[in-house]
């Protein structure tokens, strides 16, 4: 069953992009990929896997939806004015020939991280929509109940279809600024894969980044962010179930083919034009992964990107970590300096890894009392258990 | 498909700053929006001071009082609906108001039945 698995994860979001292009509604759409793909489950184990799975999937889910609008008259009329609506939007693009489907996940991608819908429902509706995951399997990952979730989802919905979001690729003068929400919810899939332990998810990232490039290859930040995740996916063996500090890790554990292509992906995000963020933080990345050990970093060249990174985008966390890497260019008190001068940022007062990195510097300025009482603060800001096992044994073993 | 185009106004007070948008920017959006076909409807409000509330009460009774109920950082200054595709193109339309700058647009889609 596994192929049939692999097939279904790949058709999903193709079969629900093309549905959606062709009958307007992403609720019909979703019905009927949905009950298309069961349908497979009934019939391929017995009589086999067609030779063109997708199309099958999609007949059959055109024939459905067909049904489906016979049966409703309200909704047919409904469907037919949105047609007319999408007409005067812009021309629909011709069927491919040799009856293949166009792949129209692009638009989905910009429909699902519309900036008119609120950031989580933009991470759950991709999660949804492109990932192929249930309600409940979405509402897991965001650790809240199953119910919450289905609400969350319908309220966006709703939101797509009665204030009219439409499926479309933004025009090129539009992608500057459309495109970072599309990847800020694809990395926020990632991050949170991570913060919850959930190894699935930050593949599924990674999955749909590769899609997204395949689809938009000209726009270097979608290089930059896949290189991005896979250069920190490398490290999820040596993290050991838990969080590692990078200091700690048994690099021979790394994923080094992982690496090799992330590095190669970091070279093509940087290439040919003024860097973006996730190429930058790619490039950070790749430094740490392609050291010997911790204390051989190329710290000044990370510092470096440091300040890049924050002229692209200027932020107390970037800061708190440029300061990290100067405590280990120029010492522990060169750090300490910088940190001490952002303690009046508000976005970092709750911020933990501003308290724990403060106690690490400190610890190793001999400053141990103070170190400990950081630690503490740290402990008392940390929002997820590993954190909070991390800080402990910092706390423990000094 | 027709959208409410909100225009709020920051509140005048603030920091006292004269609005960046001129009459003629105001004149020139207006023009455009008449002149792409999509115009609906439009009216620009006079003045907060003017503003009067009313309510009814369970048993009936009105209440007039001066001005609007709630302390508002942002004031509505006028509006446009506007008939449009979808709503990036109503919020291409909101981004291109002059108002955008010196405030903010609240895009309402109108409730079709």
């Amino acid at each position: 069953m596994e192929s049939v698995e692999a097939v279904f994860r790949e058709e999903h979001g193709r079969l629900l992009a093309a549905l959606v292009r062709r009958f307007g509604d992403l609720d019909l759409a979703e019905e009927v990929t949905s009950e298309a793909i069961e349908a497979a489950l009934t019939h391929w184990p017995a009589s086999g896997v067609p030779p063109k799975p997708g199309a099958w999937l999609m007949t059959t889910a055109r024939r459905k939806a067909v049904d489906r609008l016979r049966r409703d008259r309200v909704l047919a009329t409904r469907l037919a004015v949105l047609q007319v609506e999408a007409d005067r939007a812009g021309p629909v693009p011709p069927v491919e020939p040799g009856g293949e489907l166009p792949d129209e996940r692009l638009q989905l991608f910009f429909t699902c991280a519309h900036p008119a819908l609120a950031a989580e429902d933009r991470i759950a509706l991709t999660l949804r929509c492109l990932g192929g995951l249930t309600t409940p399997e979405v509402a897991r990952a965001f650790l809240v109940p199953a119910e919450t979730m289905a609400k969350r989802i319908t309220r966006a919905k709703k939101k797509i279809r009665e204030a009219r979001i439409p499926f479309r690729v933004p025009g090129a003068d539009e992608l500057p600024e459309r495109l970072p929400v599309v990847l800020q919810a694809i990395y926020s899939i990632f991050t949170e894969g991570y913060a919850a332990q959930r190894p699935d998810l930050a593949e599924e990232a990674i999955r749909l980044t590769r899609i997204l490039y395949r689809l938009l290859p000209g726009e270097r930040e979608i290089p930059g962010l896949l290189a991005l995740m896979l250069l920190v996916h490398a490290r999820r063996d040596a993290r050991e179930g838990g969080l590692l500090l990078l200091a700690e890790q048994d690099r021979s554990r790394w994923d080094r083919r992982m690496i090799e292509e992330g590095s190669g992906l970091v070279v093509v995000a940087l290439t040919g034009g003024p860097p973006g963020p996730y190429g930058v933080q790619a490039a950070i990345a790749a430094l740490h992964d392609e050291a010997p050990d911790f204390a051989s970093t190329d710290w000044p060249q990370i510092v470096a990107l440091y300040d890049v990174l924050l002229a692209l985008t200027p932020s107390p966390v970037v800061e708190l970590n440029r300061a990290a890497a100067v405590a280990m260019r120029d010492g522990p008190q060169a750090g300490l300096d910088l940190l001490d001068r952002l303690a009046g940022e508000p976005l970092l007062r709750g911020h933990h890894p501003y308290a724990a990195a403060r106690a690490d510097l400190l610890d190793r300025l001999g400053r141990r009392d103070e170190a400990a009482a950081a630690y503490r603060q740290a402990l008392e800001l940390a929002g997820t258990e590993p954190e909070r096992a991390l800080l402990r044994r910092r706390l423990g073993t000094r | 498909m027709k959208y409410l185009l909100l225009i709020n106004a920051d509140a005048v007070d603030e920091a006292g700053k004269p609005p960046a948008c001129t009459p003629a920017d105001w004149m020139a959006y207006d023009k455009e929006v008449k002149e792409a076909g999509i115009f609906v409807s439009g009216e620009s409000l006079a003045d907060l001071v003017t503003a009067t509330t009313v309510r009814v009460g369970a048993d009936g009774k009105r209440t007039v009082t001066d001005g609007p109920f709630a302390e508002t950082r942002e004031i509505l200054g006028g509006f446009y609906v506007i008939d449009v595709p979808d709503l990036d193109a109503a919020l291409d339309w909101a981004a291109r108001c002059p108002g955008a700058i010196d405030g903010s647009i609240t895009v309402r889609p109108v409730a079709d039945f």
